[in-house]
Parts: C-alpha cells; sequence; structure tokens
C-alpha cells in the first residue's frame, strides 16, 4: 500500500502545448504517472458530428512527442481520456497511431491499451423504449428521431473500464481512452495504487483534468501529491501559486453546482471541502465526499447535422435605419417566408445578429433604451441542401441592401459588406441531439479494451 | 448604493455543458462575501427582473463561501437550436 502518489497533468487539454521546462520540473519531482484529458463539448457539437479532432494533428504530435519523452525517463505511464476531443473509436486510433509514430521513431517500447466509448444506436434506441434515458441538466426530452439521426453516440466512461485494463496489464505504458468522465483516469490511477477514499481521487481528478487552471494566474503544468486522507496541488510555474481561494474558486468553473458534482456511480459532494495553505503556493485538500448513486448511469453524447449553411456580414451606419432595426429584420424575414416555403413550414432557418445593439445577449440584453452608432449584422441561413442555403441567403443579403424603410433618405443601398463574395456557404451545421443519461448493465458493459505492444 | 463590479474581484459567464450557462460573481475578501449575502439584494426576483426570464429559468442561485462566490447557473437561450 503506497503512502503517497503523484500525478502529473502537463496541461488542461492535450495538445494545447506544455511549456517545457515546468514539464521537467514536474517529472523530475517525481511524478508516478502523466494524466492529461484529451476532450470536451466547450467546442460545439461540429466536432462529434463531423467526426473532427478538437486540436491539428502537429498540435496533438507535439504534446505527445515532449510527454512520452518524459515517461520513457521515468518509466512511468501515460493515460488519456476522451481522446481526440470527441473521443469517439477512431480518434482513439487516431492517437494511438501518432504514438506509435513516436515510439518507432524514438525506440521506444510500448504496451497500449485503447478503451472504447462509442455506442449503438440499436442499444440507445432499446433503452430509450424501455424508459431507462432521462436528460442531462437542462437538455430537452429526447426524441426517437434524436438517435436516428445522430453521426456519432459516445458514453463517458466512468473508472472501471481503465481499472480494469490498469489492474490486468500492470506493465501497460499508455492508455489511451475515449469519451471518458474528465476525472475517471485520475481517480483509475489511484484507485490501483491503493488510495481507498473516492471522496480524495474524485475531488483531485475534477480540479487536476484542468490542469494548473486552479492557480494564479491560471497555467498549465501542476503536480498533485494524494495520499488516503488530503491531496496537495502546486503549479510546476515558479511564478503561480495555488492558493485556497483559487482551486475553491476552480470548484465552480464550468459546473452547474459547485457543491454537489455528479458523475457516473455517483455525486461528489464538496460542501465539507478545507482548502488549507502548506505555503505561499501550494494547497491541501480534503474533506470531499463521494455517495455512490443505487442506479448507475453514464451520460451520452451524439450530434446531428442539422443542415448546411450560408453567411453574410456587414454593416450598417444609416442611422434612420439603425434607428428601426428590429422592425425592418422583422419586415425582411417575413417577406423571405413569404417567397421560400421552407422558411414558414420551418424546414430552413434564417437569423440574424445585430452586433453594436445585442449581438451578444440577444433575448437576454438588459440595455434596450439606445441607439448605436452604427450595427454589424451577422446572417445566416440553414437549410437542408447548400444550395438552397446559398439562394435564401442571397435574397437575405440583397434585402437588407434594398428593402425600403420609413423616412429613409439614403436611397441606394444601405448595408457595407466587407467580403467578397458577399454571401459565403459555410458548409454543415451541427446540434447535439443527444445529451441525456443512460442506466447501463454494469459499469463496464459499454466499453471494450484492446491491447497492443508497439515494439 | 454600491456597483456589485465594485465590489466583486471576478464577474464572468461560462458554458457548463452545451445547455447552460453560468454565470459567476467572486469577492476578494469574506467581509465583502458577508456583506453582499447579508444585503439579500441578489435573489432569483432581482435575476427575473433585470434578463426578463420566467422563473423556471433560474436552474440555481447561490452563494458558495468556500470561493467567496455567488453563482447562477441557467439554461441557454437557443439551446438545442443548431450552432
Amino acid at each position: 500500500m503506497t503512502t503517497e502518489i503523484k500525478i502529473l497533468p502537463p496541461v488542461g487539454m492535450l495538445g494545447y502545448g506544455i511549456p517545457e521546462a515546468d514539464f521537467w520540473r514536474g517529472i523530475d519531482a517525481g511524478a508516478d504517472a502523466v494524466v492529461v484529458d484529451a476532450g470536451s463539448t466547450d467546442p460545439g457539437p461540429y466536432l462529434l458530428g463531423l467526426g473532427k479532432m478538437i486540436v491539428a494533428a502537429s498540435a496533438l504530435e507535439r504534446d505527445l512527442r515532449l510527454i512520452l519523452a518524459g515517461c520513457n525517463k521515468r518509466k512511468i505511464p501515460l493515460l488519456i481520456g476522451s481522446a481526440g476531443g470527441p473521443g469517439i473509436g477512431k480518434h482513439v486510433d487516431e492517437t494511438i497511431e501518432t504514438i506509435r509514430r513516436i515510439a518507432k521513431e524514438k525506440s521506444y517500447r510500448l504496451k497500449v491499451a485503447a478503451v472504447y466509448a462509442d455506442v449503438k444506436p440499436e442499444l440507445v434506441r432499446d433503452r430509450f423504449a424501455s424508459g431507462r434515458i432521462v436528460p442531462c441538466a437542462s437538455a430537452p426530452a429526447l426524441k426517437a428521431e434524436d438517435i436516428e439521426e445522430s453521426t456519432h453516440i459516445v458514453a463517458q466512461m466512468g473508472v472501471e473500464p481503465i481499472l480494469k485494463v490498469l489492474r490486468e496489464h500492470p506493465d501497460v505504458n499508455v492508455v489511451v481512452a475515449g469519451r471518458a468522465y474528465d476525472p475517471a483516469p485520475y481517480a483509475a490511477f489511484c484507485m490501483l495504487h491503493g488510495i481507498e477514499d473516492p471522496g480524495i481521487f474524485w475531488h483531485m481528478g475534477k480540479i487536476m483534468e484542468c490542469g494548473a487552471n486552479c492557480a494564479e494566474p491560471k497555467g498549465r503544468v501542476i503536480l498533485a501529491t494524494i495520499r488516503q486522507d488530503s491531496f496537495d496541488l502546486e503549479p510546476m510555474n515558479p511564478l503561480e501559486r495555488c492558493t485556497p481561494l483559487s482551486v475553491a474558486a476552480h470548484t465552480l468553473y464550468e459546473k452547474t453546482r459547485p457543491d454537489l458534482l455528479a458523475g457516473p456511480g455517483g455525486v461528489l459532494d464538496l460542501t465539507g471541502a478545507t482548502y488549507v495553505p502548506l505555503n505561499d503556493r501550494t494547497v491541501r485538500v480534503s474533506g470531499s465526499v463521494f455517495r455512490p448513486s443505487p442506479v448507475y448511469q453514464v451520460k451520452l453524447e451524439g450530434a446531428a447535422i442539422a443542415g448546411q449553411r450560408t453567411i453574410f456580414v456587414g454593416g450598417i451606419r444609416d442611422p434612420i435605419l439603425v434607428g428601426q432595426i428590429d422592425t425592418f429584420l422583422e419586415a425582411l424575414k417575413k417577406r423571405l417566408a413569404g417567397v421560400f416555403p421552407e422558411l414558414q413550414s420551418g424546414a430552413a432557418q434564417v437569423d440574424f445578429h445585430v452586433y453594436g445593439k445585442n449581438g451578444v445577449m440577444g433575448a437576454l440584453e438588459p440595455e434596450k433604451d439606445f441607439v448605436p452608432l452604427e450595427v454589424g449584422i451577422l446572417g445566416e441561413v440553414t437549410a437542408a441542401t447548400q444550395d438552397l442555403a446559398n439562394a435564401i441567403c442571397s435574397s437575405a443579403r440583397i434585402g437588407v441592401l434594398h428593402m425600403p424603410y420609413k423616412g429613409q433618405m439614403a436611397t441606394a443601398g444601405n448595408f457595407a459588406i466587407p467580403l467578397n463574395p458577399p454571401e459565403n456557404p459555410i458548409g454543415p451545421v451541427c446540434r447535439f441531439s443527444l445529451y441525456h443519461l443512460m442506466e447501463v448493465e454494469s459499469p463496464l458493459e459499454l466499453f471494450p479494451s484492446r491491447i497492443e505492444e508497439i515494439a | 448604493m454600491t456597483q456589485l463590479q465594485h465590489l466583486a474581484q471576478v464577474i464572468r459567464s461560462k458554458n457548463s455543458g452545451p445547455f447552460e450557462i453560468t454565470f459567476d460573481v467572486m469577492f476578494a475578501d469574506a467581509g465583502t462575501y458577508r456583506r453582499v449575502e447579508e444585503s439579500g439584494v441578489l435573489t432569483p426576483e432581482l435575476v427575473c427582473k433585470l434578463y426578463g426570464v420566467p422563473p423556471e429559468d433560474i436552474v440555481a442561485l447561490l452563494f458558495f463561501k468556500p470561493a467567496l462566490a455567488f453563482v447562477h447557473p441557467a439554461p441557454r437561450l437557443g439551446a438545442g437550436k443548431h450552432q
């Protein structure tokens, strides 16, 4: 039973860049594992919808080269969660292909485990029909067509599939997991080494998966030292510091609630957590409690292609038009719906973002009683085909340029368009079709693994 | 009356998953945090009034002492619509 283990997250997102000196500092401080999160839904549904990686292939390779060199020096394992971003099977395999290429070049002998997170639509259909799927957070209720339209579906694995691979193959060097609950690889390594309190390792993983975001200023490389009843956090950049406030504040980052964090298998209750400064830049955390759920649920993520999009952008400076821009654009929308039946039926959509007025906050904008000097208009049309989107967008742009309005004095075109051509197709539009919790038979049910030896 | 921006150290919003936004307000010291909490000004009713949203759109509004912060998650408008 180990008394203390050290985990080194080199950055909050694999591929975002790792400061070399800080990374080596962490390796030389005695890291027992490098663990890194490679995924997020923050960039929006297009990554999962179109099967794209979150970072360029060159960025992924650059970070992996440094990490593998560090792991090779200390002969410590590397664990990657949510490989590629969306964490689909193709991304797991592409990440392993990159690792294989680096290993062959550097003559590293590596045993690599892949853990997959792809879910078949038939299974989702089946569980939906038997009432075993519910929305996650504020997601809308699921409809059958959401499942059918999804181009990819993954489930966020918990700790169990990763821990299984680590236990069955104690000599594994790299674990590349598909979509995973962000702290799961951290939890798996801790459980492997006998850390018994899940309150400790889930809380540590929740903070560490973002790298040194919990430091001030926000950084990348951080070292966690974990023991049975507490864990210490120290950023590897000497100019950054973890303070009780900076670490506690990180708990609220991008969460629905800062005190109760739900995940596969249970809820982490942070209300009793304490944050104690050991010096002016290291914090000791303890006191969180993990409450297992009676029913094990995993979060499903799915994305679908909603249509093809065309956009235009330009500005209006005429104060007479700017002063009535909302009614003008409403009238334009009515005119367009009269020409294109797809807009009437809702099969196609046209939207205007009016920057300078309420482009950022939309309907939530509380400031209403002012007339801006100018407005920037981003017009977007989504339709089933690119040709139709182009046609509607062209009409919309012509309308903004030429449609008359009350009190008009500028009668020769009212829209300043910076780009030529004035409308541009920007391709497929995606939406999150699944963001739901699904009951599973067991935590391992959906997550097969395989082993590969790179010699 | 003091403006929130003069009392807070951090005022930010961030998406939390695809269907929610959070608003976080963080204070530099326990005294200021306590003053804001005890003033009773930051309430669901105020948020509904300022942003013109119905009460059911308030997912939560809470004071979180360990981070000296006030947090307000809310559903994203237009969520479910393609992005």
